[in-house]
This record gives structure tokens, sequence and C-alpha cells, in this order.
């Protein structure tokens, strides 16, 4: 019954925020333990064709996850995550952005600052992502960005209708 | 000068403007009637929305009348989708992942 109701995503395009919401059929413990150990981030954060690739991981305000995303011809690109305030087992406040494999910034982007809420409900978890882009440059970047990772198959396509 | 479409849309004049003009085409001066404030303010909203594409200018003798651009309008609301399909990619892997995280 849930399921129809289990992602949603809500835009608040004048300020610059999305919040992503979903349902999960596991424990708070088990959700949050995926959303903040390297091991089970890498499984799951790339997008397919992408996958993630941890090379530092310090989840404690004032550390970082320093990850690559792949791509299926070995492509990496850098990001990074700088921990600002933890509340173990119930949210947690990120700043977000592009940089290289030493985790320098790459200034051409900005950050995305994340609060990402983890509560119990029912048998499960729901989780609530708010995302507050710097600019609207930034936002379109990002949106794009998730057709290039995630819409790959898409592209596809079209190059086979364009052909035709 | 590029404008910022999501600041465009942020205003609640501007946004009682584009709801105006999605039934039809109309002058500044006709906008500006069902507005409190001033002409000038009204000609700047329109002229910000204009800058940004969601308003398109047509030329009717010595008049200019002002049409709403869904197209842009749309274009707004698309960028969402690739982003979505991510997200939906990600979910599903974590569900995965999920199943297989063993309790402490």
């Amino acid at each position: 019954m849930e399921k129809t109701q289990k992602f949603r995503i809500e835009k608040d395009l004048p300020n610059k925020k999305v919040t992503v919401t979903r349902y999960f059929d596991a424990s708070p413990d088990k959700v949050w333990r995926a959303w903040t150990e390297a091991e089970y981030l890498d499984k799951w954060w790339g997008p397919e064709p992408w996958r993630a690739e941890t090379k530092e991981m310090n989840f404690k305000p004032g550390g970082r996850w320093l990850y690559a995303m792949v791509g299926p011809e070995g492509q990496r690109h850098w990001s990074k995550v700088d921990f600002v305030a933890i509340e173990t087992g119930k949210s947690f406040d990120a700043v977000d952005a592009f940089c290289d494999e030493d985790g320098r910034i790459n200034p051409e982007f900005g950050e995305t600052k994340w609060h990402n809420v983890f509560e119990k409900e029912g048998n499960g978890t729901k989780v609530t992502v708010h995302m507050q882009f710097a600019t609207e440059a930034h936002m379109k970047q990002l949106l794009e960005m998730g057709f290039e990772q995630g819409f790959g198959m898409g592209l596809d396509q079209l190059e086979k209708l364009l052909s035709a | 000068m590029r404008r910022d479409v999501f600041q465009a849309i942020a205003d609640p004049t501007r946004r009682g403007i584009m709801s105006l003009l999605v039934d039809q085409p109309m002058t500044p001066n006709a906008i500006a009637e069902y507005f409190d404030s001033t002409r000038q303010a009204v000609s700047k909203h329109i002229k910000i929305l204009a800058e940004c594409g969601l308003l398109k200018q047509e030329f009717d003798g010595r008049e200019i009348l002002y049409h709403f651009n869904a197209k842009k309008m749309r274009e707004v609301d698309q960028w969402l989708e690739p982003f979505r399909k991510s997200w939906e990619s990600r979910f599903s892997k974590l569900d995965n992942v999920l199943k297989n995280i063993k309790s402490k």
C-alpha cells in the first residue's frame, strides 16, 4: 500500500529547493547505516550506469566523504560531502560540492546544502532529503547531470530515432 | 543581461502577471490595472519576465501585447525529470542493499 506514495519529489524552484521523500521497507537503523557507511554507499549511491567509489569517509561533524562517480567507460567525476551536523540515527546536515581527487573544490560549480531526515514509519523508514542549491545555474547543471547519469538509455533511443 | 528564471517566478506579482496572461495576451496598461502597484513597478516586473523568456512581445500597431510563454515554463519544469530518474535508480539499488544489511 505504501508503494504508491513511496517516492515523492517536491520542488520549490523559486527558492532553489528540492525535497525528495522515500519510504524504505527496513528499520531506521539499517537505513541510517546505508546512508552513512562507505561500504553501503558504494553499492547504491551511483545511479545506473554509474557507481560510487569511496576514497575517504569520515562520518562526523567536520569530517568528509570523498568519492568518485565512475562511469561505464571508467570516467571519474569527483565529489565531496562535508558533514556539518549529525544527530545519530535521526538526521544529518552536509554540504556537497564537485572537486578533484584530492577534494579541492571546483569553483565553477556551486555547493548544495543537504538536510537528511530519517523517521520511523510503520514497519519501515521514511527518508526526507532537503536540498538547497546555491544558484539557478548550479541547479540546472545538477539536473542536466541527472540526465547524463540516469538517462543514458533514453539518449541511445533518441539517437536511433534521429538516424531512422 | 541573463535573468534568473527562478528568481523571476518567485515574486507574487510576477506570478500574478503570468496567470493573467495565460488566458489572453495583454498590453502593459491593461495588466497594470489588475495590480495596486504603480505602472512603473508593473512594467519593471513585465520586463524581468520578458528578459528570462517567460513572456513574449507582440507588436500590434503602436501597442505591445505580452503573451505568456508556456514552453519556457515547461522547460523549467522538465529540468526535474532526469533528476527524478537518477534518484529512482539510486533508491532501487538501495532497496537491495537494505535487504542484505544484517541487524546489529
